[in-house]
């Protein structure tokens, strides 16, 4: 790369290089790079070994079952469940936690006692007692405490399996994420309150326009992770009990066929499947809600660089991209 | 008090801000100790003085974002936050409603130091959003009005980008056509270019330069002197929660009656 004619770079041919002779350094050897990568696939190869010729696990019959009916039922069940209660979960988590900031005392009251009781008892004890709700209440009614009553109905028939199952979950997860969704909305900058407010905004609006979708930013990651932890927990309603979710239809195939380690497997890649989608399903969701935010990272509130739904890359995104920093040395002079 | 602009003054009357006595504590702390101001219609005036002398609460005070603890503010003759109730021969005062307040609000543009633009709108809707959450303008209308502002600001070019992707004087100037969109009555300027690198300030500047030539009142807390030379009708000069003296430029930056105001204009000039 020598010996190039001034000005050359701006003739633009093929592989001319703009930097004079450019560096093409030798890197630092890095021995323990090998090392640990051999030790590590002798290892893995050790496990694949221990779970492949191990007859016990019964990887034909893990086949078979991996299709059958009654699990891909089971499967059905499970996701049903999973985002059924999560959906209801959050429209709770956000009423929680917009009484637990308001001003009004009664609210307030009601919202901590609220998570109090359901984050303070086991969820297993929580979908045991909704299972006995009939029992508890055999007859509900709608009226006027120690009034008339307006109508009446037999408590087992509106307290299905499926719904305790579903109330049980959904208003137990509805605790943790108040205070996920507690967290996010006090995470948002006040200057963005004030400057709504002062644009003649009212409450509910810059609620819903301008705190809660910058809110989101830091509400969805630990929510991803509620529902992969939702999806498990689900595997608990057997204490309903309601027993068509993955894990009950599995165990009790494992159990008739006195086969339960091979239907275990089936369950627990079952579940890994399910997460590994719902991974996938968290990154988009985590991009749409970081546009206008910093590329990855908390970013702050002044965080810079483009962000979202593919805008083209700048001169941030380059410089973003070599990870050595974060600074712009153009945003601030750029005319 | 002469006007140095262009364009006519609107019917005399009432003055556009009038400050009664104003007090605000915050706690125990005493921030604002009885300020009386009055800012005439389609006039400028700018607010000076050292950092804690109170000046932007008595910005704050006046757009309702602080409540304030003593004295009245008038905004176009109406009382800023309150109502007040003659029974038996004695006035008492009665808190408005949010719903009221936030109307009084939107008469008022505000422009803050950290810009506080919304960071998950692009500039275009930033302008846009507030016409129609509050005024119930549609969205399409919305845009088109507040691509004119952009273009007013010198930005119709940047229009798709967001906050984080604009210069600090940039993103000044979409704060400047966002409070403009709601077309107020009455622009305060709390510090506008404090937070900017000084080779942006010049831009913002220009904009409320050109704000104040079309008649538009202003408030503006600076710390820029020469910007107070060249567009203010009235410089107040504040210290420790009250007013030290007020007046046209010349007067209080050319020839300073106190003390406080000289030691202040010898440290910034």
């Amino acid at each position: 790369m020598t010996g190039r004619t001034p000005g050359g770079d701006a003739a633009g041919a093929p592989g001319d290089d703009p930097v004079p002779d450019r560096i093409h350094a030798r890197p630092v050897p890095r021995p323990g790079r090998w090392v640990s990568a051999v030790v590590l696939l002798v290892l893995a190869a050790m496990a694949v070994n221990a779970l492949l010729t191990n007859e016990k696990f019964r990887w034909d019959v893990v086949w078979l079952y991996f299709r059958d009916v009654t699990v891909v039922r089971g499967v059905g069940w499970t996701l049903v469940l999973t985002f059924g209660s999560m959906l209801i979960a959050i429209v709770l988590a956000v009423l929680l936690a917009i009484m637990r900031r308001s001003d009004n005392p009664v609210m307030k009251a009601v919202s901590w006692g609220y998570i109090w009781f359901f984050r303070g008892t086991p969820i297993y004890t929580q979908l045991v007692f909704w299972g006995l709700i009939s029992v508890l209440y055999p007859r509900l009614s709608l009226g006027i405490p120690f009034g008339p009553e307006f109508f009446e109905f037999r408590t087992a028939d509106l307290f299905t399996a499926f719904v305790c199952a579903l109330i049980g979950l959904s208003l137990n997860e509805a605790a943790y994420l108040a205070e996920i969704v507690r967290a996010g909305l006090g995470s948002v900058d006040p200057g963005q309150t004030e400057a709504a407010k002062a644009l003649g905004m009212k409450d509910g609006k810059i609620l819903t326009r301008i705190v809660l979708p910058q809110a989101m930013r830091v509400i969805v990651p630990p929510t991803g992770n509620e529902t992969i932890s939702m999806l498990k927990t689900t595997s608990l309603v057997l204490a309903v009990p309601f027993t068509l979710d993955l894990q009950y239809s599995t165990n009790a195939i494992g159990n008739r066929l006195f086969l339960p380690i091979p239907l275990l497997m089936v369950a627990a890649i079952w579940y890994l499947l399910i997460t590994s989608v719902l991974m996938v399903g968290q990154h988009y969701v985590e991009r749409y809600y970081g546009r206008g935010f910093g590329t990855q990272t908390s970013g702050g509130r002044r965080g810079r660089g483009p962000g979202g739904r593919g805008r083209r890359p700048g001169k941030q995104d380059l410089i973003a991209a070599s990870g050595t920093t974060k600074d712009d040395p153009f945003l601030e002079v750029t005319p | 008090m002469s006007g140095t602009h262009d364009a006519p003054a609107p019917a005399a009357g009432t003055p556009m801000v009038q400050v009664e006595g104003l007090h605000k504590m915050f706690g125990d702390l005493h921030v604002l100790k009885g300020v009386d101001l009055e800012v005439p219609r389609g006039s400028v005036c700018v607010v000076l003085g050292p950092s804690g002398s109170g000046k932007s609460t008595l910005l704050r005070c006046v757009n309702e974002l602080e409540e304030i603890t003593g004295g009245r503010i008038r905004v176009d003759g109406e009382l800023m936050g309150y109502r007040e109730v003659t029974k038996d021969g004695r006035t008492r005062l009665h808190r408005l409603h949010p719903k009221v307040v936030a109307r009084q609000r939107s008469r008022i543009g505000m422009v803050f130091q950290r810009f506080n633009l919304f960071p998950h709108m692009t500039a275009l809707d930033n302008v846009a959003e507030a016409p129609v959450q509050v005024r119930g303008l549609s969205r399409s209308e919305a845009r088109a009005r507040a691509a004119e502002l952009l273009d007013r600001v010198g930005l119709a070019d940047r229009a798709d980008h967001y906050p984080a992707q604009l210069s600090g004087g940039q993103q000044q100037r979409v704060a400047i056509a966002r409070a403009l969109a709601m077309d107020p009555e009455l622009m305060l300027f709390d510090e506008p270019t404090s937070a900017l690198d000084p080779e942006l300030v010049g831009e913002v500047l220009a904009v409320m330069r050109d704000l104040a030539r079309s008649g538009m009142t202003m408030m503006v807390v600076t710390h820029e002197i020469g910007f107070a030379r060249e567009v203010a009708d009235t410089v107040v000069f504040m210290d420790e929660g009250v007013i030290v003296e007020q007046g046209t430029p010349e007067q209080v930056l050319g020839d300073p009656q106190h003390e406080r105001t000289r030691s202040f204009l010898a440290h910034v000039l």
